[in-house]
């Protein structure tokens, strides 16, 4: 089968893959640009833990096709800290225990930075809706949604 | 020794540092079990059944092995055939011989997805490609998925070789009824003479999966010499181990497992799916093979838990006492024995102080998935019908609900229907904190209701090992053999340093593979910081000694001389001499010098894991148009003997009780007239989202275990037994209709509302 050769930007650095004309952007970050904190839950758009944010929008990456990110911006998790630096979310998740086997983490952060960009003083029911493509079945969402609410007024510098 | 003592002089535990995994999950930096990679491995995918139950005539993989890029081909043959024999690790009662069968079938398959041959390749293009050559010719039979249809007479017959176990005389034919389980105590019919009042009901709940986000995963790898080693995310790397051995007929000693981060398992991941078939691939092929089930196979083929159905009566006399409880319980097990039905007896009137109790359990196969652990296999079944009865008593009697739990509540001393007599138990306790909290009395509105339901759990002990060594620079690595599902990582470190007096920071707490630690059973049962903990504070302790042997030849004292406090080692009094302190970092500095690196491990077989219990308290509100129920406020109160890292202990119980409400009101696995899963997605098959639900409110009461050295209970198993139960009665008082069906879904409520019953 023949590739196509994808050029993008990834959390600010010059990324390039081959792609099978089927194969994912999940899979592309995961099995060819070697970004394995992206995480697959269900291949379908059900779960949110394959969230990135392309060209600014918040996306599934497994309902995406690799082919379909050329030229494009991708955040994943990876890039979400800076440097050694977390971002606020992520101090804020682990501060509240917002995790328990983190593997819906990475999509949650991606998702919930992505909702701060927009919004940065949203209501518990804003945070609710804006996370409910992202399923936890650890935590019971309780522990997220405060982290996610605390780490907003610290952004607002509330 | 025992750290219970007063909560005050802790340091360290009962304080919420962050965890030491946060920052590689915060990162994406955490290697799961489908993250993980070996050079040049191959993809592996499985060819699953697509009728419910059918004889396979033939399988013919030639096509399949002759495709460019396939690098092998198996089916059940290339595993060995082997005889029966009940399983010694894992979660629940299993065989090893179903277990192989439930890997690669062999004569029959037994429900859809079960598993048929698998194949190797270099791509997965190539691998599916290679799947579609494989042609299997089946006889298609008649299949059976209700529970009881399949115990009527006349169903169709998963295994002729099946007899009833627990029948007189023994059975002739062959049934689907695996085992019959009867638990008394007391004289059922004298007790129901003596009741004023009887209430009872029949109740029918759904299979439902434990849906954890990472689907199951593996990387497999096997020398010429037979050596192996398997990468995997699982609830235990010694029951892989055990089960791949067995399955494989390999000796223990070639296989080493190694534990990768796992995401989410509830249970469902204390068995084996994957890893046999991973393994034969990767011998048949001479390279690692990866093996990662899809969302749908994960629903298909593994997991779930009994749907069942659960008659429930009990009689009570006009103060409240309960005299008489009887149930008889129908669970499934899918295609082979071993349904979680004897916990379920066993947990349904465990509360409860009753003198005449009858059970009747059944545990039944049908043409479904295997059922796996779930989170306190069996009880939420049990209890879902047990507490609306109980419910139905005390609207009977004009009483509150919790008064008539704490007229008959379960203590110390109290004697359970399976014959273990309580120690020191949180039950009463849990009552008062629920009486006392403001939400028992806060008004509610139209449409709107609130119920209480309690919940227990034994929690286990068992096989543990942990070990404790001390760096050259006085910083700690604990070692231990506990898959880290949610925190134990965490609660392990601060166990350890709050018994050597240091802070947590200077703790690194690992989880050791299967060669570099001793046996550990599952993370199931809620015993890791129980009985892991107890191994991990023993071996800190057996630390703390040789440390102060190591202080008493550097001050050339003897060791009775020395004290360790506050991360020191100090001069026991006045006579031992005037020596200044010597920290962890100074005596590990010079451990070269006095006897060579200081470290210890211990094992535990542990007992006396310490009986749970829980209350929750639920507020709904029904829409009478749509028969939608939402979830208005929520409380669960426990007794988790202490609390290591409360935010851990508050975020089980917050799990669990969301688990629980998605098995109340979504959760179902829906069938279709071929017995094909209908809902194998989670679109379909909907577990709670964030805007289902309000936040829900844990409430910890302490009632330390004193068998644990900082009091531990188990804490994870608890919170999903009372939500069915606590929901079901809030519908029950917000529309005035009992619903006797789970999920209680908008449908089935409308109906219910229409019909005037439910
Ligand atoms: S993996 Fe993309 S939404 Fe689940
Ligand atoms: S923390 Fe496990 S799925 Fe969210």
């Amino acid at each position: 089968m023949s590739k196509t050769h994808v050029t993008t930007t990834i959390n600010g650095e010059p990324a390039e893959f081959l792609a099978e004309a089927g194969l994912t952007l999940l899979d592309a970050l995961r099995d060819e640009v070697g970004l394995t904190g992206t995480k697959e839950g269900c291949g379908s758009g059900d779960c949110g833990a394959c969230s990135v944010i392309v060209d600014g929008r918040l996306v599934c990456s497994c309902l995406m096709l690799a082919v379909e990110a050329e030229g494009s911006t991708i955040e994943t998790i990876e890039g979400v800290a800076t440097g050694d630096t977390l971002h606020p979310l992520q101090r804020k998740f682990i501060e509240y225990a917002a995790l328990q086997c983190g593997f819906c983490t990475p999509g949650f952060l991606v998702a919930a930075k992505s909702l701060l960009e927009k919004n940065n003083n949203p209501t518990e029911t804003e945070v609710r809706f804006w996370l409910a493509g992202n399923l936890c079945r650890c935590t019971g969402y309780d522990k997220i949604v405060r982290a996610v609410m605390d780490a907003a007024a610290e952004m607002r510098g509330a | 020794m025992t750290y219970i003592g007063n909560k005050s002089d802790l340091r360290v535990v009962g304080t919420r540092p962050d965890r030491p995994d946060g920052v590689d999950k915060v990162t994406g930096r955490a290697i799961y079990g489908a993250d993980f990679r070996l050079a040049g491995q191959l993809v592996g995918r499985i060819l699953r059944s697509p009728h419910a139950h059918a004889k396979i005539i033939k399988i013919d993989t030639s096509k399949a092995r002759a495709l460019p890029g396939v690098k092998a081909v198996m089916t059940a043959q290339d595993m060995p055939n082997i005889t029966s024999e009940e399983s010694f690790v894992g979660e629940g009662p299993t065989n090893f011989r179903d277990q192989s069968l439930n890997v690669m079938a062999r004569d029959k398959v037994l429900y859809e997805g079960h598993a048929v041959a698998a194949v190797a390749a270099m791509s997965p293009s190539i691998a599916e490609a290679a799947l579609a050559l494989i042609e299997v010719t089946y006889e298609v039979l008649p299949h059976v998925i209700d529970v009881e249809e399949a115990m009527a007479p006349g169903a169709p017959i998963l295994d002729e070789t099946l007899f009833t176990a627990g029948v007189d005389p023994k059975p002739t034919t062959p049934s689907n009824i695996a085992k019959k389980i009867i638990l008394k105590s007391g004289d059922i019919d004298a007790g129901f003479a003596k009741a004023d009042i009887i209430a009872e009901g029949r109740y029918v709940t759904a299979a439902v999966h434990q849906a954890y986000i990472e689907p199951h995963a593996c990387v497999a790898t096997i020398g010429a010499d037979g050596q192996a080693t398997v990468y995997a995310s699982s609830q235990g790397h010694f029951m892989i181990r055990a089960f791949c051995a067995k399955l494989l007929g390999m000796e223990i000693s070639n296989i080493r497992v190694i534990p990768l981060e796992i995401g989410g398992g509830f249970g469902g991941k204390t068995i084996v799916y994957l890893e046999p078939v991973a393994l034969t691939l990767s011998k048949m092929a001479g390279k690692p093979v990866k093996l990662v089930m899809t969302r749908e196979e994960v629903f298909r083929a593994s997991g779930p838990t009994s749907g069942a159905v659960v008659e429930v009566k009990m009689g009570a006399m006009k103060d409240g006492t309960i005299v008489a409880a009887q149930a008889v319980l129908k669970y499934q097990a899918g295609a082979f024995p071993g349904s979680p039905v004897q916990p379920g007896l066993m947990c349904a009137f465990a509360m409860y102080d009753i003198p005449n109790v009858h059970l009747t359990g059944y545990d039944v196969i049908s043409n479904r998935a295997k059922v796996a652990a779930y989170r306190a296999p069996g009880a939420p079944i049990s209890s879902y019908a047990a507490e609306q009865v109980v419910d139905d008593l005390a609207r009977q009697l004009g009483m509150d609900a919790i008064t008539i739990r704490e007229k008959n509540a379960a203590k110390a001393g109290t004697k359970t229907v399976y014959g273990v007599t309580f120690p020191e138990i949180g039950y009463e306790a849990v009552l008062a904190a629920a009486k006392s909290h403001a939400h028992w009395k806060a008004p509610l509105g139209k449409n709107q209701g609130r119920g209480i339901a309690t919940g227990f759990w034994f929690n286990i002990g068992g096989e543990s090992s942990a070990s404790v060594f001390v760096n050259e620079d006085g910083s700690v690595s604990v070692v231990s053999g506990s898959p880290d599902i949610g925190g134990s990582r965490a609660s392990m470190a601060m166990m350890a340093a709050e018994v050597l007096g240091i802070p947590v920071a200077n703790v690194r707490p690992i989880i050791g593979d299967t060669a570099s630690i001793g046996f550990t059973n599952v993370t199931g049962g809620s015993r890791v910081t129980y009985a892991t903990g107890m191994a991990t504070v023993q071996a800190t302790e057996k630390v703390i000694e040789q440390l102060k042997q190591r202080a008493a030849m550097i001050w050339d004292i003897s060791p009775d001389a020395v004290d360790w406090k506050d991360g020191q080692a100090v001069p026991a009094g006045a006579n031992a001499g005037g020596f200044d302190p010597l920290s962890l970092a100074a005596i590990a500095a010079k451990a070269g010098k006095t006897g060579g690196p200081i470290g210890s491990e211990v094992s535990v077989n542990a007992q006396g894991a310490g009986p749970g219990f829980g209350a929750h308290i639920c507020d709904v509100e029904v829409d009478r148009e749509t028969g939608q129920t939402t979830i208005l406020r929520y409380t669960a109160i426990q007794d988790v003997g202490r609390a290591i890292h409360p935010s851990y202990v508050e975020g089980q119980i917050q799990g669990g009780a969301v688990q629980g409400i998605g098995w109340a009101l979504n959760e179902e696995y829906i069938y279709d007239a071929k017995g094909k899963m209908d809902n194998a997605g989670f679109l379909d098959y909907r577990v709670p989202v964030a805007s289902d639900l309000p936040m829900i409110e844990a409430v910890l009461v302490e009632v330390p275990n004193t068998r644990h050295p900082f009091g531990v209970r188990g804490v994870g198993e608890v919170p999903i037994v009372p939500p069915m139960a606590a929901i079901g009665n809030a519908v029950r008082d917000a529309i005035g209709i009992r619903m006797h069906s789970l999920p209680m879904s908008p449908p089935k409520v409308r109906k219910a509302l229409d019909s005037g019953q439910g």
